[in-house]
């Protein structure tokens, strides 16, 4: 991937999460942050919450996309 | 150092650290804002724990994330079980869930009273009504 944006990460995690509320923020190519609001989360622990998010970018992360802060959560019910 | 051993030194590091943190840089001198935030939460808990700077050889970092699955660095583990990385230690830290986890007790000097606690209203002195005092 060339230069990262917000709507890039985005539509990545929307194709992921196809059910999820996604909010990702950032615009100096580099930090990013990303809410996702998705049932995919109901009964998981943080870690596995996260790392399904890690999942959908690869070796991006820590790579072309420097940081990315992560809030998870599931709808409430 | 060849791979296996950085490998077999990190898992050692691990598992003989009750708190280990893996960072940008180190405690005193934080190399990453994230780094900083998750070194910074262990310290207001007053807690104990060994520190691993990942800088000084790429390997280190390559070697952690293969053994963890975690790609971004700062690494906490407690008891030899991955905990997170920034954002869920200082999520942690804030509702009192990383305290309850170290077995320590949550700081309580920051300034504001916890929310099941009545907050203290001044001794009324002399003859002025409180309802006075408390529009100043």
């Amino acid at each position: 991937m060339v230069v990262p944006t917000a709507e890039h990460l985005k539509e990545r995690l929307v194709e992921a999460f196809p059910d999820a509320q996604v909010d990702v923020s950032g615009d100096d190519g580099q930090h990013f942050r990303a809410e996702i609001v998705s049932a995919r989360f109901e009964g998981l622990s943080r870690i596995q919450q996260h790392k399904l998010v890690h999942d959908v970018f690869g070796g991006d992360l820590g790579g072309a996309i420097h940081a990315l802060s992560i809030k998870t959560s599931t709808p409430e019910g | 150092m060849d791979n296996a051993e950085i490998r077999d030194f990190i898992d050692s590091s691990i598992k003989e650290n009750e708190v280990m943190l893996f960072m940008k840089g180190t405690p005193e001198a934080p190399a990453c804002g994230f780094s900083m935030r998750t070194s910074g939460a262990l310290n207001a808990l007053g807690v104990r724990y060994a520190a691993l700077d990942i800088l000084p050889d790429p390997r280190i970092r390559e070697e952690l994330s293969g053994l963890s699955g975690w790609p971004t660095i700062p690494q906490l583990f407690v008891k030899g079980e991955l905990v997170g990385g920034c954002d869920i230690v200082v999520e942690m830290y804030e509702n009192g869930e990383l305290a309850e986890l170290l077995g320590v007790e949550m700081p309580e000097d920051d300034g504001a009273p916890a929310e099941d606690e009545p907050v203290e209203l001044p001794q009324q002195q002399s003859n002025i009504p409180l309802e006075n005092n408390l529009k100043g």
